[in-house]
């Protein structure tokens, strides 16, 4: 509230959205160079893209595919300073894979990163589900999924478990109401915002099939694979670090077996799975603490042992 | 007569670009902007038809203008407005508000002399457009 707010129009003092417009100057002449390595320091894009790789574990086709589509935004942007018109490529996308395989997580950095190459002009992210844009009754569908879209002008608009909007049993499902209105903002108003639909691969295939419009307009179908056991535990390291935590050395056997077996059980949701795992060993640690009483240091306080993983009922133990 | 109402009154109308950008200010400021309409020019009609409802949670003027669009073509010969409204504690009321279509052609008013008794005179401004039935009034040429 530092900022006073008057009803008067002072002059020179342009809103931020102003200053973004890029200088739309003369086209360089055919004979001139661009630095491209300057170029893309100006955009900024490394910073977004190696924290991409620094804190996602794994995912290399996905990572790939980012990088590809940062490079052609990049030289897309480099060729309009020559002049050459080479029209907005179509980056609306598809995620699929297996539960906690880090879907959403991707979806939040390439919002920052297409911000940041200037492909939306805000760069936030809209995460919606099938209730967010399909409504109750007649009438009430239409209205609810534009408020959306428009909420999401401007960035991406993330739709998960989109296989959900389509309801194959029941053709009266207002659900393709919002298919309807999604497919037309999606081809015309490219230029407002990026839409990435998200789900399971299996399911996500059948709602391709019954909506070929669909997936004719999305043009990056990206893949997320499931985890390695090895990336499990180094996500499960990362997650330890960043709550505070850090696993007795005497601990990372177990907690690898534990991965091991966990993955091979039903319901495995890869990195959620990993995370609930470690917020229950959180639960045993402070029972642990609490149980033994006295007093505790700083490294008792951040310390997750063995006996804090053997607890869970993958090893067989309680119920 | 062209009429004047609101912010930038005495400017000529805005184009689509220039709207944006004002736009564009209000969400920067968290203002929700909403699109009204109208066909009654007369001053004093302040409170004009609601096209949606206010948009609130908007973070890009694309949304805002394609409201304004959508009102455009419904009505393309009605006054439409966009309004801005600072909800912060101690404001707290409309901060912009500008017309952003106008009819073709604006007939203007008349001004009409009442004499009652002992001579007074009172006086009422009457808008030509009001002599048609409502959305009758503003013919397409």
């Amino acid at each position: 509230m530092t900022e006073r707010v008057g009803f008067g129009m002072r002059p020179g003092s342009g809103s931020p959205a102003e200053e973004e417009t890029s200088s739309a100057g003369e086209p360089l002449p055919p004979d001139a160079s661009i630095d491209l390595a300057k170029e893309r320091a100006d955009s900024q894009v490394d910073e977004v893209l190696d924290a991409l790789d620094r804190e996602l574990v794994g995912l290399v086709p996905v990572k790939t595919r980012i990088r590809e589509i940062a490079a052609l935004l990049l030289i897309d942007r480099v060729r309009e300073r020559f002049g050459i018109d080479s029209g907005r490529p179509n980056l609306h996308m598809c995620f699929t894979g297996s539960p906690g395989t880090g879907k959403t997580t991707v979806a939040v950095r390439l919002a920052e990163l297409l911000h940041r190459l200037g492909y939306v002009r805000r760069g936030h992210l809209v995460s919606v589900t099938r209730d967010d844009l399909v409504g109750q009754y007649v009438g009430h569908t239409a209205p609810k999924t534009k408020e959306v879209l428009k909420r999401a002008m401007g960035g991406v608009l993330f739709i998960d478990e989109a296989y959900y909007l389509y309801r194959a049993e029941n053709e009266r499902d207002y659900g393709q109401e919002a298919i309807e209105i999604l497919l037309q903002v999606m081809e015309n108003q490219r230029d407002d915002l990026v839409v990435v639909l998200a789900g399971y691969k299996d399911r996500m295939d059948s709602f391709f099939s019954s909506n070929p419009g669909m997936s004719s307009r999305i043009a990056h179908h990206i893949d997320f694979p499931d985890y390695a056991a090895g990336e499990l535990e180094e996500i499960g390291t990362m997650m330890m670090e960043r709550e505070g935590y850090r696993l007795d050395p005497a601990a990372e056997p177990v907690f690898r077996e534990y991965v091991e077996r966990r993955r091979k059980q039903p319901r495995f949701a890869n990195a959620r799975s990993v995370r609930n795992a470690i917020e229950r060993a959180r639960l045993r640690h402070a029972n642990r603490l609490l149980d033994a009483g006295g007093s505790v240091d700083r490294a008792e306080l951040t310390t997750l042992r063995a006996d804090d993983f053997l607890g869970s009922r993958v090893f067989g133990a309680g119920s | 007569m062209r009429v004047t109402q609101g912010t930038f009154s005495y400017l000529p109308d805005f184009t689509d670009e220039e709207i944006t950008k004002q736009i564009a200010y209000a969400l920067d400021r968290d203002w929700p902007c909403s699109v009204e309409f109208t066909d009654d020019p007369h001053p004093r009609n302040s409170y004009w038809e609601m096209w949606g409802l206010p948009m609130f949670d908007l973070k890009d003027p694309a949304g805002v203008l394609l409201e304004v669009n959508e009102c455009r073509k419904a009505y393309p010969n009605h006054y439409i407005r966009l309004n801005a409204y600072d909800a912060r504690y101690g404001r707290q009321t409309t901060a912009l508000q500008f017309i952003v279509q106008r009819p073709a052609e604006e007939p203007g008013f008349r001004l009409d002399r009442t004499e009652v008794s002992d001579r007074r005179t009172q006086y009422t401004t009457h808008p030509y457009a009001l002599d048609r039935p409502q959305g009758d009034r503003y013919p397409t040429s």
